[in-house]
């Protein structure tokens, strides 16, 4: 299932971009503060008005696509997702199936299975969410995400507050849905994440594509220098880089 | 879950509704049937206020659960939305206007006041479907109505349509007949069956309203759907009995510890414990000896209510320490 968005503009935040997304890829966006990221990922959820240009899911507008058909493609996840009730995670994740009205309930079922062993909740699934750790939480979310079985994850900055060991593990929940031929998108702020486990990174500035290729093309010193006006030094071996600013 | 506590309410109704047409300032006693009038009593006042108590109820604490599911805040209240006081002012201007005198007409301009305040919230809150745009849009329609309706009593044309138009708006079941429960079943019926439409929908605003509308959801649609099930079960309350409050705000509060709190699965279950709330507190206030009548339904729920929500405000506080 492709994912093209061709000539965006969205007024004063996005200016004539065309991007392909390949699914089985991890692509990470990135970019300084403003720089239309979340943006972005908005318009390729198909969420946001665009003032110019289309995105297009298997070559088909998703304007023109019926909200369901779209939510049942494309899983977004918000920038602090909120959960307004005290529901037990079971029941968080079962809100993914709400595109999928209809469908037999033991499909359902397995679905919301399945979600809750890819982000390892067995033991949490009758726990209310306002008792899960921050790490816990964000594993929930994306596991509600993952019960609509969507053909693409887009997820805005999934690792913010999380330490370094849970950002870790989900990263490699990432990598392995990506791996089980998802596309993956997310918008990362963390330089070093996006240069070690993205496939593909794409730099936004001022809202117009300051480069776009693989992490050590598109994240190069000199890029990061040009983009976020701020020198910055690359260490370590490739797989395992560390940023070192200043 | 819902299913076993819907039975137990269902079993708590048909309990209550015997014993509640048994009590009141004649008390009928079964097993000695010969009260005076009795059938008259129990067929023509009792039977259709306690029909008319639990049909209000389950439309006022199914657009309480509704509405908190869908501004997501548990201290929301149907008459947020401006609808009610929509339909007050319509009242006291039938009552102004010297209308309400004849039998359909006091209904009638209530629901059009209703209808009128549903219109403009549409209007106002307009295609975007924000939630806080659509919310200050119903206080902006609530303090209007408001301050119309403290104009009409201002200029009322006579002492005894003042007094009448303050009675009235205390919210009461007394001496209702038939006639009412025909007027608000349908409407109320009609709208609760909208909000149950809409459950759906309120279960993925749980999770924000950018991650509803990837779930499919459509903001409009979920927004013409909440004015057309708040308006018609509160317009239809509003309209027959006065304004009840307190009921929409405080049954979801009641029931969502027994629910795995989705707005959806309150829906069905706050309409049944606001039917039993309010047969309940009607047959109180019938029961209850004082001076020169009976105490009024909707005084005798704020004073229940109030100190309620106080409760809720300082647990939240606690929470928030």
């Amino acid at each position: 299932m492709s994912l093209q968005a061709c000539d965006l503009g969205v007024k004063e935040r996005l200016e004539a971009l065309t991007l392909a997304l390949n699914p089985g890829e991890i692509t990470a966006i990135c970019g300084p503060n403003g720089a239309g990221k979340s943006t972005l990922l908005s318009c390729l959820a198909g969420l946001l008005e665009l003032d110019a240009g289309h995105v297009a899911l298997d070559g088909e507008w998703l304007g023109r696509l019926r909200p369901q058909a779209r939510a049942r493609a494309l899983g977004y996840l918000p920038q602090s997702p909120e959960v307004a009730w005290d529901v037990s995670v079971e029941v968080l994740i079962s809100l993914g199936r709400l595109p999928w009205r209809g469908a037999p309930a033991s499909e359902a079922q397995a679905a919301i299975d399945d979600a809750i062993a890819a982000m390892d909740l067995e033991d949490f699934r009758h726990r209310p969410v306002s008792q899960l750790s921050g790490g816990e939480r964000a594993r929930a979310l994306m596991a509600r995400v993952l019960a609509t079985r969507p053909g693409w994850l887009l997820a805005d900055e999934p690792l913010a507050n999380l330490d370094l060991a849970h950002a870790a593990a989900l990263v490699h929940r990432f990598c392995e849905q990506a791996a089980a031929g998802r596309g993956v998108v997310l918008v990362l702020h963390d330089l070093s994440m996006a240069m070690n486990h993205a496939d593909r990174v794409v730099v936004l500035d001022k809202g117009r594509l300051a480069a776009d290729g693989p992490p050590a093309q598109a994240l190069s010193e000199e890029v990061i220098a040009r983009v976020w006006r701020c020198p910055a030094r690359w260490l370590g071996e490739p797989g395992a880089r560390a940023l070192s600013v200043g | 879950m819902n299913q076993r506590l819907i039975l137990i309410l269902l079993l708590a109704i048909a309990a209550a509704v015997p014993l509640s047409l048994l009590a009141g300032r004649v008390w009928i006693d079964p097993l000695a049937p010969e009260t005076r009038n009795a059938s008259v009593i129990l067929m023509q006042l009792r039977l259709p206020r306690a029909v008319l108590a639990l049909v209000l109820g389950a439309g006022l604490g199914a657009s309480g659960a509704a509405m908190q599911g869908f501004l997501r805040n548990p201290l929301a209240d149907p008459g947020l939305f401006g609808i009610a006081p929509g339909a007050a002012l319509g009242a006291v201007l039938s009552f102004w206007t010297g209308y309400a005198a004849s039998t359909y007409l006091l209904p009638v301009f209530a629901l059009v006041g209703a209808g009128g305040a549903m219109a403009l919230l549409a209007l106002i809150a307009g295609r975007e479907g924000g939630v806080a745009l659509f919310t200050l849009a119903g206080l902006m329609i609530s303090s209007l109505a408001g301050a119309l309706m403290s104009l009409a009593i201002s200029l009322s044309p006579t002492p005894f349509a003042m007094s009448e138009i303050v009675t009235w708006l205390m919210g009461t079941l007394a001496d209702r007949s038939w006639r009412e429960v025909w007027i608000a079943t349908p409407f109320t019926l009609a709208g609760i069956g909208v909000l149950i439409a809409a459950g759906r929908s309120l279960d993925a605003l749980t999770l924000g309203e950018a991650a509803a509308r990837s779930l499919g959801v459509d903001p409009r649609r979920l927004q013409a759907l909440m004015i057309a099930g708040i308006g018609l079960t509160v317009g239809a309350g509003v309209a027959v009995a006065g304004i009840i409050g307190f009921v929409g705000l405080v049954v979801p509060h009641l029931v969502r510890p027994l629910t795995d709190r989705r707005p959806s699965s309150l829906i069905v279950p706050s309409a049944l414990a606001g039917a039993l709330l309010l047969l309940i507190a009607d047959c109180l206030c019938r029961i209850l000896p004082l001076a020169g009548g009976e105490l009024r339904l909707g005084i005798a729920l704020s004073l229940l209510g109030a100190p309620f929500f106080l409760h809720l405000l300082l647990k939240m506080r606690r929470g928030l320490a």
